[in-house]
């Protein structure tokens, strides 16, 4: 088998040799798979880096101390792009976006845009004085929230997300039901995001969606609409927890080896294109971590009149195994 | 240091069908099909798997019934009252036994 290290810097920390896995191109090539860009759907907007958790999963490392955010001439550039783009979806998305000054203008800007405009939400970023008023411009546009909710265990979602995280998240939840969100007929949609908290593949989508759905309605009288699983991606802090934690080697090992080729079909980043804060394009959130631009190529947003062309290459690092681990990341 | 048990011979389960293949292979499809969902879910089934290599005091099984456990959506808190569903079975088991000790005792006894 033709192996590399994962990268030198881990291999030194390590201090072993033992941490290979195949490149995710020669994988890819070994299944006669190609990855391509069909028709670009979604608009993925990253507006910054601030957030106002440090959660141990993140894939970016965001937090408070951080001061990556778009800026309103960028924020003009983005909306000017999906003026001309015709997505079917809008995903804003960050840190937590409802820290960003711009949010407002850009939900008013896009939501005519686009059939479809979610906003990523930790739960927690929605309270204080200043920011309670955009769960109301979030229904005012029909914004679908898609709110990180690992586990329904207190002190394994505390674990990953910060002490008091839990019962802040549920307070939201409730007010967010209240207000119409995740109800049938309300056509306000709410979905669930559920990370695995900690160093494991996430749980089959669908029994975890009834399991989440009874002991949230059971315990709290929480509803939702749609829970999506997703594993944990090994960069930024994440990574350095699992580095830390002596589990970056096998779980590393466990995504290549779980690698499903008829995952790749589906995967988002065909038909996703993600938008930096400072206006870069990326195929998928994952690259942006990392840095990877869109097909290898440094692009500004305001270069682009329209979608990325379908059968344009996609860049993969050996991230890529966590999308391709399983069921997939779709 | 030297052990009996090696983490690494989990991950060789499978050579152990070099010599009797016909027979590891009736297992392992045996075993596959047992852990598929079915009346009990596979997430249930772990937890089972759990509580049973805790009794039979396998660490290999211990090491990749937690993780399954946690790959399928439990929680520590419910794998934990699994270990003392376990534990007060194991322990019953022992105290159970002690009607037999006194029914020969008290035949013996004046």
């Amino acid at each position: 088998m033709n192996c590399e290290q994962i990268s030198p810097e881990n291999k030194s920390v390590l201090g072993k040799d033992s941490l290979t896995v195949e490149p995710f191109r020669l994988t890819l090539a070994k299944h006669g798979l190609t990855l391509e860009r069909q028709r670009t759907a979604t608009l993925q907007i990253n507006v910054g880096l601030l957030c106002n958790q440090r959660c141990r999963h993140c894939h970016f490392s965001a937090g408070p101390d951080r001061r990556e955010s778009m800026r309103s001439e960028t924020v003009n550039e983005v909306i000017a792009y999906a003026q001309g783009s015709h997505f079917d979806a809008i995903d804003i998305t960050g840190g937590a976006p409802e820290l960003n000054p711009n949010l407002v203008t850009l939900i008013e800007k896009l939501s005519p845009l686009a059939p479809r405009i979610m906003l990523r939400s930790n739960l927690t970023a929605f309270n204080g004085a200043t920011r309670e008023h955009l769960m109301d411009l979030l229904k005012e546009h029909r914004v679908a929230v898609v709110a990180s909710f690992p586990s329904f265990n207190e002190s394994q979602a505390d674990s990953q997300r910060g002490g008091g995280v839990f019962q802040e998240s549920i307070s939201t939840l409730k007010k967010l039901n209240a207000m119409g969100y995740g109800q049938d007929g309300s056509r306000l949609e709410l979905d669930l995001v559920s990370n695995p908290t900690g160093a494991f593949l996430p749980s089959s989508q669908a029994q975890t969606e009834t399991r989440f759905h009874q002991v949230l309605e059971q315990k709290w009288g929480i509803s939702f609409n749609n829970l999506f699983n997703f594993a944990n991606v090994p960069l930024g802090r994440f990574r350095q927890w699992l580095l830390q934690s002596g589990n970056l080697e096998k779980y590393i090992e466990k995504l290549a080896s779980s690698f499903n080729p008829c995952a790749v079909e589906g995967l988002m980043c065909r038909t996703l294109v993600s938008v930096s804060w400072d206006g870069y394009l990326y195929d998928c959130d994952f690259n942006l971590a990392k840095g990877l631009f869109m097909g290898g190529r440094k692009i500004h947003i305001s270069e682009m009149s329209g979608p990325p062309e379908p059968g344009s290459p996609i860049a993969v690092a050996d991230h890529c195994y966590t999308c391709t681990a399983g069921a997939g990341f779709t | 240091m030297e052990t009996y048990y090696k983490p690494e011979h989990l991950t060789k389960f499978e050579e152990i069908g070099k010599e009797a293949s016909g027979l590891a292979e009736k297992f392992f499809d045996y075993y596959n099909a047992v852990f598929a969902e079915g009346e009990l879910t596979e997430r249930e089934k772990s937890l089972i798997a759990l509580a049973v290599a805790h009794t039979v005091q396998c660490p290999y099984c211990i090491d990749a019934f937690t993780q399954a456990c946690l790959e399928k959506g439990s929680n520590l808190a419910e794998m934990t009252e699994a270990v003392h569903v376990v534990t007060a079975i194991r322990g019953g088991a022992s105290l159970v036994h002690g009607i037999q000790m006194r029914s020969v005792a008290e035949k013996l006894s004046m």
